[in-house]
């Protein structure tokens, strides 16, 4: 047993003697050196189909790989060239005729065509295709019906290669934010040859995204993609504008768990993160020279209120809920001051929008409404239950609410938590009284939020119906001549929301980032968004410092 | 002896087919579908993407297509990553899982062997409490508590070992392995010391000892093939629980194993991938367990005896 303990030990020391050497240098000290930048990216991207990925993950992968028409300033988030190097917009705003850039290629060589286009958005809006993210075309004259099979002609849905290099396209009403959709990866040209060499255009499950076969337009091509592990790419040399890309290339790291993230990033192995841990906010926010980047984000968190089911079927108990919330209390102590506290679904500034503030924490108020719904000083009250999906962050938040109810209302809430899954069910199927929820814009635009409490809207989930809010929507606005015409049709129609209270926001999200100071050209927006022709690295930053 | 293995392979048939059946319609009667999503996806959107995964054929039809593409070793494309087969996505992590508790085991077996060893010599003395005392600590921190500490230590404050990763950088094996494998270095720790104890009380160690051999030849020679064979039949089950109990090591140290699908599989409703690694982890478990069946009868003669002839 001596001799084969020792065999045993051995490995093991010859192991551990290699860490001797074992130091190195960092993955931030060699990419600066080299102009590859590290980035922490949360999970394995389930794909890199531009018509098949929904996920914030992916669409950091694709957007290096791919371009869309236009793409964004990350300073302004105003739409700049990107394939299209211009953009007619008509008179009545229904007609956008794209003029290709001539110098744009796929990463094979091929010219990118108008054709291209018109191929691609068939595919993306192919109902076959099982695109979550067909209906960002669906401003596009006839895309829905198209989309959700009640036409069949392709010829009819409004987009039209005029020549090689003009692309037209009609759109059922004037949609102010088309051309920012042209930068969603469901409006992204796809290489029709690849595609079809490995199976049929609509498949979801061929080989064509692999590294060895992929084919893009991006201002990087993919290198190496290794399940769990990383996905490399490098600088394209068919780029149209590759005289302005700065960085070699990407590493994308999907890291999971955000505190495994949280020390890769101190040891120097990512650039920046993809998240950070609650609990080391106040840590890294009270360092000298802190990578803790915090910016306001494009996204609301907020209950769903089930207009359905008693206790909520009466809006004076919804407002009652909603106005005994201290919000800023809230976030300054549970949430570590890290978010802004909301009381609309529009997140403030969307491109110039400010919402209506209808309400604002006021007990007295809210004790009184209690009161003539019928149930003073909660009495009588039948009790509540509150639904949220399993998550350390959502359940602390759910606790200081129902303490806050029951302090300014005496009134009981119980809380759930459900495994992700069955949450989204009981959202869907709206088996519930209360439930978590939020929401992230796709565009900027008061439209992405306003749209949900339509009356048939998808992810209405409340039951909350107004007629006149509809009409606000979908007739009024479309037909506004001005921006601020536009954005004064849809504060009423928030303000009208905001009274029916189908909703109690609660604050509105920020992006949250570690970020190392070698990193440039990547400023905080709403959109959390990273062009990556804008960034780079410092090279002669000392990892020593 | 020959008897015995065919015995236990043909035992093994229906507790893998109740393994398929069982996880196949469970995994569907669970809450949520694999297509699901915090945006509502439109019923057309729904179809298409059944239809293009057989989702929307009756059930039990699903179920005999199944278990027809199994028999030909075919597992089926992955939900949730599209353009991935559930064969690949197991070819990807499972070597790296096994890769990390072969390491595993090692570590388990070079600690508990020796402290269990140890402490079986001077029973109930300090040399007895100590290393005990030890390997319950290995028990009683989990993993997801002993990784992030030893990072600390070891990636963090002393810059010895890199914090994550798995082949990238020279030493990034050595943690995880640590990690996996002190709990069960406890269980063999454990074991070891009360089949050695056992062993040691024999009359062949008497007579061994009588003959006038040094205590550690005795040890070495006589006793520890005898003493260790409740760590043997451990091996076995050890082994496949490290394979399919790794999820919490692999995401802590970003290690791309089968345990990570494997868990994510099951959040997201991935039928296939669930199935897939159900059926491949089974698998090894009834193949492990007949492994250390057969080594525990080659160990013990009369274990042997009892299925007749060798």
């Amino acid at each position: 047993m001596r001799s084969s303990a020792s065999r045993f030990l051995l490995p093991v020391i010859a192991v551990l003697s290699l860490l001797a050497c074992g130091g190195g240098e960092s993955n931030v000290a060699q990419g600066n050196r080299e102009g590859i930048l590290h980035v922490g990216n949360g999970t394995e991207p389930q794909g890199l189909d531009p018509h098949v990925v929904t996920g914030i993950p992916e669409s950091n992968i694709v957007r290096a790989l791919f371009e869309g028409l236009a793409v964004k300033n990350p300073y302004t988030l105003e739409s700049e060239p990107g394939v299209a190097q211009s953009w007619d917009i008509s008179e009545d705003g229904l007609t956008i005729t794209f003029h290709l850039n001539p110098e744009a290629k796929w990463s094979n060589g091929d010219l990118m065509t108008a054709q291209d286009y018109v191929w691609s958005w068939q595919r993306a809006l192919n109902p076959a295709m099982g695109n979550q993210y067909a209906y960002m075309l669906y401003p596009v004259k006839n895309a829905e019906a198209f989309a959700t099979g009640k036409l069949d002609d392709f010829a009819e849905v409004g987009v039209k290669a005029l020549d090689k290099h003009t692309l037209q396209v009609k759109l059922n009403a004037r949609t102010p934010y088309f051309i920012q959709l042209m930068d969603h990866h469901s409006a992204y040209a796809v290489h029709r040859p690849t595609i079809e060499k490995f199976g049929k255009s609509t498949d979801r499950f061929t080989r064509w995204t692999r590294a060895e076969n992929i084919v893009g337009n991006g201002a990087f091509r993919l290198k190496e993609w290794l399940l769990n592990r990383r996905i490399v790419v490098e600088k394209s040399d068919t780029y149209w504008d590759r005289d302005k890309v700065k960085l070699n290339g990407i590493e994308f790291h999907p890291v999971e768990n955000i505190s495994s993230e949280e020390r890769m990033f101190r040891v120097g192995q990512l650039h920046y993160s993809y998240s950070i841990p609650l609990d080391k906010i106040p840590v890294y926010r009270a360092m000298e020279d802190s990578p803790y980047v915090s910016a306001p984000y494009l996204g609301t968190y907020f209950y769903l209120l089930n207009t359905n089911k008693p206790p909520l079927d009466d809006v004076r108990v919804r407002q009652a809920l909603s106005l005994a919330i201290d919000r800023k209390l809230l976030n300054d102590s549970v949430l570590h001051g890290t978010n802004v506290p909301a009381y609309s679904i529009t997140p403030p500034g969307t491109l110039g929008y400010q919402p209506p503030i209808v309400f604002d924490y006021d007990v007295t108020r809210a004790r009184q409404l209690l009161a003539e719904a019928g149930y003073p000083d909660g009495t009588g009250w039948p009790g509540l239950e509150l639904i949220y999906n399993t998550s350390e962050s959502h359940l602390k938040i759910a606790v200081a609410l129902q303490q806050m109810w029951k302090d300014a209302l005496n009134i009981d809430v119980t809380l759930a938590n459900q495994e992700w899954k069955v949450y989204l069910d009981s959202v869907d199927q709206m088996n519930f009284q209360m439930a978590r929820r939020g929401w992230i814009g796709d565009y900027v635009d008061p439209n992405n939020f306003l749209d949900l409490f339509l009356c048939n809207g998808g992810n209405n989930n409340t039951g909350f119906c107004d007629p006149v809010y509809d009409d606000m929507i979908l007739q009024q606005a479309p037909q506004a001549k001005s921006r601020e015409e536009r954005y004064a049709i849809f504060k009423a129609a928030e303000t009208r929301l905001m009274e029916q209270m189908p909703i109690i926001p609660i604050y509105t999200y920020t992006s949250n980032h570690l970020v190392h100071p070698s990193v440039r050209g990547k400023p905080s927006n709403l959109m959390d968004y990273v062009n990556y022709k804008y960034l780079s690295l410092d090279s002669d930053w000392q990892a020593e410092q | 002896m020959w008897r015995f293995i065919g015995f236990r392979v043909l035992q093994s048939i229906p507790v893998l087919l109740v393994v398929i059946t069982v996880t196949f319609f469970l995994v569907r009667m669970a809450p949520g579908g694999p297509f699901s999503s915090e945006k509502a996806v439109i019923p057309e959107v729904k179809a298409a993407l059944e239809a293009q995964y057989r989702l929307n054929l009756p059930m039990f039809e699903q179920y005999t297509a199944y278990l027809g593409d199994l028999a030909q070793g075919d597992l089926g494309p992955s939900f949730k990553y599209p353009g991935r087969s559930v064969n690949e996505l197991i070819a990807a992590g499972f070597p790296v899982t096994a890769e990390l508790g072969f390491y595993a085991l090692l570590v388990a077996i070079t600690i508990g062997g020796i402290a269990g060893v140890v402490a079986s010599l001077r029973p109930n003395s300090a040399q007895d409490y100590i290393p005990m005392s030890v390997a319950m600590i290995g028990i009683c921190v989990p993993s997801l508590l002993m990784g992030p500490i030893l990072i600390l230590i070891f990636g963090i404050y002393l810059e010895w070992l890199p914090v994550s990763g798995w082949g990238d950088m020279p030493g990034d094996k050595i943690l995880p392995a640590i990690t996996l494998g002190s709990t069960y270095a406890a269980y063999i720790a454990r074991l070891g010391r009360a089949g050695m104890l056992e062993v040691m009380s024999q009359d062949y160690i008497r007579t061994a000892r009588a003959k006038g051999l040094p205590e550690w030849q005795v040890v070495t020679r006589h006793a520890l093939r005898g003493g260790m064979i409740p760590v043997v039949a451990f091996l076995g089950p050890a082994f496949a629980g490290l394979l399919s109990g790794s999820f919490v090591v692999e995401t802590i140290f970003q290690i791309p194993g089968l345990g990570r699908i494997y868990v994510q599989a099951a959040f997201n409703r991935d039928y296939t991938v669930i199935l897939g690694a159900t059926v491949f982890l089974a698998t090894l478990i009834v193949v492990f367990n007949l492994l250390s069946d057969i080594l525990a009868a080659w160990m013990n003669p009369r274990l042997r005896s009892q299925y007749g002839g060798h």
